[in-house]
């Protein structure tokens, strides 16, 4: 078999060369389906699919957590020029689906999330999401930069670098994230090296540098 | 309801193949093709890449976006398995480590593999060393296998002419990557040589062979390939054979024992099913083993009897003895040169384009032997966890346009540091040769059982002086290489504290030795032809029978010495020996 039956075999070749490599793009109303844990794909266990089903149809975060969730993720990414926020991407559902898959989360968020509401209490008499926007920032400010941060911030440092990752993992790897980085990958192509213009622009000679 | 009557199959097969790896499917192959009635039994369901893959999925597709909670390697990884599997539990001695991975599929580990196909060389075999154990065998014996499996299954490569590192039979090797291009560079100024990559992937047709696709440059040869670009053993190996009519897959079944007569000769197997836990016996004219290396032994020291006391292969003691993995370490940091890249589809193949074989002279270092280096990077698909690091090294450098970032942070700025940091990272990763020592081994663990009721294994296994001091070189070469390529470390850069970041044993997932080869049956197990000195009708294809492995990934041995075993058992038959 040649590379044509490959993509023959992809079911693909019929939309032609061009049309491949250009708009080989994700059927997204499926895979919407598969990620709440409604569609079993193939190749997956059946214990898999069970545990998935399982932990999308548990609850662990309160409403109030989850809003306040929704608010730190946008304060983490917010939509800019280029792409919408992080609850665009529906990060805060993905967060409430990790704590479950990984339950050693579960403190550091419910407690992180509340040390945060007891700091805005104390400094502004209202928790997190009724505080002032700027209100909000000054906090953030204080435990979003490791490097900088007082000693007594120190625990909110920890929380927020959990929910910093915790959000630019959900925002990346949803479909609006991979847009936004760039990946243009995962699709039949062809791989012959790096681009001439790329290795000019390094100052490599050839494709074996 | 579950029937206690222990149901027997009224064939007689010519083999019975204990496993679907590439020990395994090679044997199930030759014989099948040659004409016999092979039956295998697979622990794991039935497999198949064509249909049952997750090659094309987006990580949306997962709810934990390819995190590794339930597969250790991800959602998306093709293996059903891991270091631990519910129910099959094993133990470790005090004071000792060990992790066994254990794929439970059709084509076992070899369906996540890196494809990494490397021939042991001259000096892999009989050693020059003075310390590590010589083969019975030589690379010349094997090279013709060698040879034929390259033509049968396809591999990458360039030819080098490196005396240990002998060159193949090969396809066009894809181009390195942008990192890839310079990590080469940097790596020769640290002296370190680096050739492209020998990997198991289609990146032309091979001639001659029907039913396989090549390569469309996906780079997700770890999650299965649907239209069989690569080598997996159910794809090339397992289900042609089965195409054949010659050779009957029973999968879910967990083997006990291998059942003997009173002359100790191997007379079948008894299995259970593990869906409705029903107990089976069949018999065999020859029992093949290819469960993997642990799952062999533990079969083998379970099967015992009048004739074999100590478990069958087993009246010198070894089986389970001289187990060892390869020794593992790792670095990684970014290339400030990336940073702000273009963007383009760098997927490339899913096995290894570049790598560096071992170059440096034993007379000069403290550890005998050596390791080889595979390289990471680049502008990969998003997953869980994929950029976490980049808020933590914002700092290190300006922005394009001279802006110095405070660590961490939020907002715009942070979500244009994503974008300025991906596919810039690069990472290494050693592999090298792990001393095959008698004290390290496994055996039976005289007071538990998994959930089949199955004794399970006890490991004993401690990393030595000469692993250590291999790592401790590993992290300095890797250290050396970065700065040479201008890159800016962030892993941390272990000490003695830690064994300079090895790897515990069983992590790497090369374990061989334990049902080792020799000419002497009272050093070993097998005889040079895979066969138990103890038990002429009883072969093992796994890496078992390693007397002690290279720096070079197993599986492109375990084939060969399959292939070499299973032609040795045809020849036996018509000389009415077996």
């Amino acid at each position: 078999m040649n590379r044509r039956d490959s993509l023959k075999a992809l079911g693909l070749a019929a939309a032609g060369g061009a049309l491949l490599f250009d708009s080989c793009g994700p059927e997204t109303k499926a895979d919407k389906a598969a990620a709440t844990g409604g569609e079993k794909l193939p190749g997956v266990q059946e214990f898999e699919h069970e545990r998935n089903q399982q932990l999308a149809n548990e609850q662990f975060f309160t409403e109030h957590e989850l809003a306040t969730i929704a608010v730190l993720a946008d304060i983490i990414i917010p939509a800019d020029d280029v792409s919408g926020s992080a609850t665009d991407a529906d990060v805060p559902a993905f967060i409430e689906f990790m704590v479950k898959d990984i339950p050693s989360y579960q403190t550091p968020m419910r407690g992180g999330l509340k040390w945060l509401d007891v700091q805005c209490q104390r400094r502004y008499g209202s928790v997190f999401v009724d505080c002032k926007e700027d209100q909000q920032l000054t906090i953030v400010d204080n435990i979003a930069y490791p490097g900088k941060a007082q000693p007594e911030m120190l625990q909110g440092v920890a929380f927020f670098s959990l929910v910093r990752n915790l959000t630019a993992s959900g925002f990346f790897t949803s479909e609006l994230g991979v847009k936004d980085i760039g990946y243009v990958g995962n699709r039949p192509g062809v791989w012959d090296g790096v681009p001439q213009d790329v290795l000019d622009a390094h100052g490599f000679a050839d494709g074996w540098g | 309801m579950i029937s206690y009557q222990i149901k027997e199959n009224p064939t007689v097969f010519d083999a019975i193949v204990v496993g679907s790896g590439a020990g395994g499917g090679m044997a199930g192959y030759v014989l099948a093709n040659a004409g016999l009635k092979v039956l295998m039994l697979e622990a794991g369901p039935f497999f198949d890449p064509a249909k049952d893959t997750l090659q094309l999925r987006w990580p949306w597709e997962s709810p934990r976006r390819g995190a590794s909670t339930v597969r250790p390697f991800g959602d998306f990884d093709a293996a059903y398995g891991g270091w631990e599997l519910e129910g099959e539990p094993y133990t470790r001695a005090a004071g000792t480590e060990f992790e066994w991975f254990r794929a439970r599929m059709l084509g076992g580990r070899t369906n996540h593999w890196g494809r990494i196909s490397l021939r042991m060389g001259p000096d892999d075999f009989k050693p020059t060393d003075g310390v590590t154990a010589e083969w019975p065998i030589t690379y010349d014996e094997v090279k013709p296998y060698y040879d034929r499996v390259d033509r049968m299954i396809g591999i990458y490569g360039t030819v080098e002419g490196i005396h240990n590192e002998p060159d193949g039979i090969f396809l066009k090797p894809p181009k390195p990557r942008l990192n890839e291009l310079y990590i080469k560079r940097g790596a020769q100024k640290a002296g370190v040589p680096v050739i492209a990559g020998r990997g198991s992937v289609l990146t032309e047709a091979l001639p001659g062979v029907e039913g396989r696709g090549t390569c469309f440059y996906c780079g997700q040869c770890g999650r299965a390939c649907r239209v069989y670009g690569d080598f997996s053993s159910s794809s090339c190996l397992v289900i042609p054979a089965i195409k054949t009519g010659n050779l009957t897959v029973v999968d879910n079944a967990m083997v006990r024992e291998v059942l003997t007569d009173d002359e100790g000769q191997a007379t079948g197997v008894s299995y259970v099913d593990t869906k409705d836990l029903q107990e089976y016996t069949v018999r065999g004219k020859l029992v093949i083993l290819g469960a993997s290396a642990c799952e062999s032994a533990r079969l083998l020291l379970n099967s015992k009897s009048a004739a074999h006391p100590g478990g069958l292969g087993n009246s010198t003691g070894l089986v389970g003895r001289y187990l060892h993995d390869s020794t593992g370490a790792s670095a990684g940091g970014f290339l400030p040169q990336l940073l702000d890249r273009k963007r383009y589809n760098e997927d490339g193949v899913g096995s290894v384009h570049i790598y560096s074989p071992w170059w440096a002279d034993n007379k000069k270092l403290s550890f005998p032997r050596g390791y080889h280096i595979e390289y990471g990077g680049g502008m990969r698909m998003p997953s869980y966890g994929f950029m976490d690091w980049a808020a933590n090294v914002n700092h290190l450098v300006p922005t394009k346009d001279g802006q110095q970032r405070e660590q961490g942070g939020y907002g715009t700025s942070l979500k244009a540091d994503y974008r300025r940091f991906y596919g810039a990272s690069v990472g290494m990763a050693g592999r090298g040769t792990a001393l095959a020592r008698h004290d390290n081994y496994c055996e039976i663990d005289p007071s538990r059982v998994d959930k089949y009721g199955i004794p399970v294994l006890r490991f004993h296994y401690k990393w030595a002086n000469e692993e250590v001091e291999q790592a401790k070189h590993m992290q300095e070469t890797f250290k050396e290489i970065l700065h040479e390529m201008g890159a800016i470390v962030t892993s941390s850069m272990p000490g003695p504290e830690t064994s300079y970041g090895l790897e515990a044993p069983g992590k790497i997932i090369h374990e061989g030795g334990t049902t080792r080869m020799g000419d002497d049956p009272k050093t070993s197990v097998l005889n040079k032809w895979c066969q138990a000195h103890d038990c002429q009708n009883l072969f093992v294809v796994d890496a078992g029978p390693f007397v002690q492995q290279g720096d070079k990934n197993l599986t492109w041995t375990i084939l060969a010495l399959s292939m070499r075993t299973a032609e040795y058992i045809l020849e036996q038959r018509n000389k009415l020996n077996i």
